[in-house]
Order: structure tokens, then sequence, then C-alpha cells
């Protein structure tokens, strides 16, 4: 329990500090790494949380390559580093707004007296297994599972079409 | 186990500073990335979910989340490289014409 | 050693497998096993580093390095002491601490995968049952996927971070050809697990694969052997290895990612590359090669010490034919052009990967396995 507790504030700080550096490096480039290991904090969050399977997809398929794929991008396009603009008063207000909005959700959260205590006692089998997950997808959820499959095929399409240079005589 | 609420504070405080980055920031790489951080944020509430309420469903809609972020990012990612052929930038300030 | 955390946090949530009516063992026995496991990665790669340049010379019947030691063997020592006591050029404009990170990453992610191949079987031993692995958790072989997809970042930022075009060209080529193959590498590791009646089970352990080979008396590379072929040319194609290593090639890039690194950052970007090949070599003798197992030899999964050692053995033999096959192709084929390369990998790997899970998932079905 120890050991889970410190391993929980171990990847939460990894993925705190690299949500902050996300939003406030300059360099796209350096911004793209800190959300890397910020990526890599929750997948390790997911571990505790006994989402082993999930825990693993998050580095593959997030940290792995979703993020490469940006990396490709930001690289490729090879953008310098922005300078900082400075604080409008539109942007002041707008991150009072998101200040206002994070206290709202995390204030009740906090204050709770039922997310207090621990709830669950330690269980002998976790319910966020693969086996378990693998369950519900081909079972229950087998319909959002094959549209989702369509979905990624439509997005590679889409993707293909829209990044395509256009070929000569072609209209743009 | 540590308890639920830390799981929450936690992905809320990711959510806020996902939704701080997208609102300050100008790069639309960089907005890109907060709304992933913001997906994760999600994420996590899933999987917290999963674990307190025992039940598998909350892990598979965190998988479908992360298809769905995946799917979004090809596609968002070649729509700002379109963007950049035309605008010569990444800026989001920039694409204020409808004319090409 | 990067191996320690992940035995950490497995030991710390992992469920053990079903043990034979024995306690778990003690904490330490897993520090044990980082060391032996780390001890042997870390003598197979400068062995592996002596073994090409030898069976190269063998091969273009010449004689390679034999002065430096009997019959050379020292003269991975030597190359250790020349790259560390040599002058670390930094070009002008390099990006600081990731020109520094990037090889790091490498062999970081190409070392932690062997946490979790099995070396042995169970050893039963003081009333423990100990599994000769180093982190035996739920999710293993997905381990093995994830390390090689963080993997590409090490080549990816090296590239970048050299701040040269030549080196920004091959690394950009490396990485999507990484993660152009690793799309094969999964989809026949999915039919490994599949034939393996993991998805019953719900664990993705690489002892569970070896102990359904062991216990059926049947490797799966006589099951699935398109299966074994997509994969190691997935793993070829995975750890830059000729035929696939044109990012890397002198004539074509200088030196692809690492032309800039000199001294001991290029020898980390050297001992990623030969640990990514141990580690490969190590993964494909456990799916499809039976891992430890041995029809007469070794054939229980739980042993004693002595068991143990011949499991440990047959291990190792199968991993150093593996290797030696690895260094063959290397110095017998010629190079992909790049994309030749990605056209065979996307037109023909997956399509093929593709029928092989069909065919797995088919025979798994009816029984044919």
């Amino acid at each position: 329990m120890l050991s889970e507790r410190f391993a929980f504030l171990l990847f939460a700080a990894i993925a705190l500090v690299g949500a902050v550096n996300v939003v406030t490096r300059r360099n796209p480039v350096h911004a793209a790494l800190w959300l890397v290991g910020s990526f890599l904090g929750v997948a390790g969050l997911f571990l505790t949380l006994g989402a082993g399977l999930l825990g693993a997809i998050q580095v593959m398929v997030y940290a792995g390559a979703i993020m490469v794929l940006f990396l490709f991008v930001i690289l490729l396009l090879n953008l310098e580093t922005t300078p900082f603009e400075g604080l409008s008063i539109a942007r002041g207000a707008s991150l009072l707004a998101a200040a206002a909005t994070l206290a709202l959700v995390v204030v009740p959260f906090a204050t709770a007296k039922e997310l207090r205590a621990p709830a669950t006692p330690d269980l002998p089998e976790l319910p966020a297994t693969a086996g378990n997950v693998a369950n519900a997808l081909f079972t229950k959820y087998a319909l959002p599972f094959e549209v989702v499959s369509l979905l990624l095929l439509i997005a590679m399409v889409g993707a293909i079409h829209l990044a395509r240079r256009p070929r000569r005589g072609e209209p743009a | 186990m540590a308890p639920q609420a830390w799981y929450l504070i936690l992905s809320a405080l990711l959510f806020g500073l996902g939704l701080a980055g997208f609102v300050a920031r100008r790069n639309s790489l960089v907005m890109f990335m907060s709304v992933e951080l913001m997906l994760n944020a999600a994420n996590l509430v899933f999987v917290a979910g999963s674990r307190d309420h025992q039940a598998a469903r909350g892990t598979a809609c965190a998988l479908f989340v992360i298809a769905v972020a995946a799917a979004e990012v090809a596609v968002g990612l070649a729509m700002v490289l379109a963007l950049f052929r035309l605008k010569k930038s990444v800026g989001a300030d920039e694409a204020r014409e409808l004319r090409a | 050693m990067s191996t320690l955390p992940v035995a950490l946090l497995s030991s710390a949530l992992a469920t053990p497998p079903a043990a034979a009516a024995d306690s778990t063992p003690p904490f330490w026995t897993s520090l044990l096993m980082v060391l032996v496991v780390f001890g042997i990665t870390m003598t197979l790669v400068p062995l592996m580093v002596l073994a090409e340049r030898r069976i190269s010379a063998w091969m273009q019947y010449r004689v390679g390095p034999n002065r430096v030691g009997i019959g050379g063997s020292l003269q991975p020592l030597a190359d250790l002491v020349k790259m560390l006591f040599k002058e670390e050029v930094q070009p002008d404009g390099v990006r600081g601490f990731l020109f520094t990170l990037a090889p790091a990453t490498a062999a970081i992610c190409s070392l932690s995968m062997m946490a979790v191949v099995p070396i042995g079987g169970t050893l039963a031993i003081g009333g423990w049952s100990i599994p000769l692995v180093v982190a035996d958790c739920d999710i293993g072989v997905l381990v093995v996927l994830a390390l090689s997809s963080i993997g590409v970042y090490g080549i990816t930022l090296g590239g970048w971070a050299s701040n040269s075009k030549y080196s920004l060209l091959g690394g950009l080529r490396s990485s999507a050809q990484m993660i152009s193959y690793e799309l094969t590498l999964g989809i026949s590791l999915l039919s490994v697990l599949v034939v393996s009646g993991s998805f019953e089970s719900g664990s993705f352990r690489l002892s569970e694969i070896i102990r359904h080979q062991a216990e059926s008396g049947l490797w799966n590379v006589v099951r699935l052997p398109l299966g074994f072929v997509l994969f190691t040319i997935a793993a070829f194609a995975e750890t830059n290895r000729l035929p696939f290593d044109l990012p890397e090639a002198e004539p074509e890039l200088v030196g692809g990612y690492h032309t800039e690194y000199s001294a001991m950052r290029f020898g980390l970007f050297f001992l990623g590359e030969y640990a990514a090949m141990v580690a490969g070599s190590s993964v494909i003798v456990c799916l499809f090669l039976g891992g430890w197992h041995l029809p007469w030899l070794a054939p229980a999964v739980t042993v004693g010490p002595g068991g143990a050692v011949v499991q440990v053995c047959v291990f190792l033999a199968k991993v150093l034919a593996f290797l030696f096959f690895f260094i063959h192709v290397r110095w017998t084929l010629p190079r992909l052009r790049y994309d030749q390369l990605m056209k065979f990998g996307w037109k023909w790997l997956l399509p093929l990967s593709l029928v092989n899970l069909l065919f797995a998932g088919a025979g798994a079905a009816l029984g044919w396995f």
C-alpha cells in the first residue's frame, strides 16, 4: 500500500512537471518532448491502477506513435522558437477563466467526504486486466470497436489527402 | 491503495493545465498538444473510475479515447501541414481569412 | 541499472503466476535476477562486437582482429578504452541536453527489454519458486513493443540534435522505418499469442508462451513458420541491421544519425544497437524457438538448481545461434534502398502478417495446433 502511494506520487510528479513544461516551453520540440515525459508518467499511473494493458498501449500508441508523428511534423516544418508574445488583456482573462474552471472542478473532489477515505479494499483481482477489458471490448462494445476501426481508416485516408502536395496541373 | 480523490484531483490539474495551454498559446502545434493533455486527463478519470467501480468498461472507454485521439492527431496534423504550406506559419492567428 | 525500476514496479503490482504450492520468493531474488540478466547481456554485447568482426572476416576470407588477447578476445575492451578516452567532438550548434539524452535513450530501451525475457523456467529451491525472469509482469510482451516504440526517440532526437542535414535525414528515415516495421512486429506477435492460448488466461507473459511450447513439446516456429520469418525480418528492421540499415550506412548518409557523435556518446549508440540485437534475438528465441526448452535435455518448467543451469545454457546457445544468424545476414545481403524498404514493409510484410494472423486464429479455433 505504501509502495502504491509512493508510485502514485512519483508518476503524478512526472505527469505534472511534464504538463507544466508543455504549456510553457517556447520551443515546440521541447514542448513535444516534455509531453512525451508527461505521457510516460500517465502510463505509470495506469499501471498503479492495475490497467497494465492500457499502460502499455499508452506508451506504444500515445508516447510512441502519436508523439513521433508530432515530432516528425515539427522537425520537418523546421519551426523556430517563438518569442514570448506578452500577456494581453484577453489572454489574461482567458487564463483566469481557465483557473476558475479548474477550481470549480478540483474543489468538490478535494472536499468530498466519500472520496477522502480509500473506498475499495485491496482486491485480489483488479478489474482492468487485459482479459476483462478484452471481454468487454469484444462482447458488449463490439460495435464501437468496429466503428473505431472504420474511423481510423477514414482518418488515414483523410490525412493522406489533406497533406498531399498538389501535382502539376492540379488545382491546390 | 491511493485514494480515488488523489487521481481525480491530479486529472483535474492536468486538465486545467491543458486548458490553460490551449487558451494561452498561439502556436497551433502546442495548442494541439494541450488538447492531448486534456484527453489524457479524461483517460485518467476513466481508468480510476474503472478501478473504483470494479468495471472493465472504464478501461475499454479509455482505449476508445486513445484510438480516437490517434485519428484526430493524424487528421489535425495534416491540416496544420496544409495550412503551413499556405501561410508559411503555424500561428493560430494567421488563418483569419476565408480566401486562400 | 535501468531494469531495476521495472523490477520494483512489477514486484509491487504483478499478480504472481500460480506457483506449485511454494511461497513467493523474497525481494532480494529479484535483485539477484537483475544482476544475472544484466551480467549476461553486458557479456553478450562485447562478445557481439568481437564476433561481428571475426565472423565477417571469416566470411570474407581474412582474419580480423586477433592481436589483443587470445584470438582477439580483449578487442572489445580495447574498443571501450578507446571510446572512453577519445575526445568528445561536438559540432557547433548541437542542442545541448538532447545530444546526450538520445544515445542514452537508445541504450536504456534496448537494455530494459531484457527485463521481461525468461532465461529459464521456474527454479524450485529452499521452498520458494523463483521464476527466472527479472520482471514477470502481466503485460510481458507488450513491454518489449512499448520499449521499441520509445527507442525510436533515441534515433530521431540523435539525428535532430546533431544540427546537421545528414543526421536529420538519417534520423527521420530511420524512425519512419522503425515505426513502419513495428506494425509487422506487433501483428506477428499477436499470432503467437493467439496460438499460445494467452487470450484465455489473459496474460502476455513470455514465460507463459514458453511454458505452452514446453508442455505441448512443439515450438512455435513449427506452428507458425510465416510468423517466424515476418517477426525476424521486422526485428532486423527495428534494430537497423542490414539489409535495413540505410539510415546509418556510410556510403549513403555518411553515418546517418550518429555522424556527429564521437567517443562515449557514440559508444552508447553502439551499445544500444548491439543490446537491441541481443534483446531482439532473445525475444525471438522465446517466442518462436522455445526459449529455454529442449525436448530431452530441458523438458520441464519447474526445475532444481542443476536443471536451471541446463535451461540457461540451452537459452544462451539458442540466442548465440540466432546472433550468428544476424551477423551472417548482415554480411551476405545487399542493402535495401529507402523506398524499397518502405514499400516492402507496407505492401508486403503488413498484408502477409495479417494473413498469418488469420491463419493462426483459424488454427487455434479449429484445433490444428
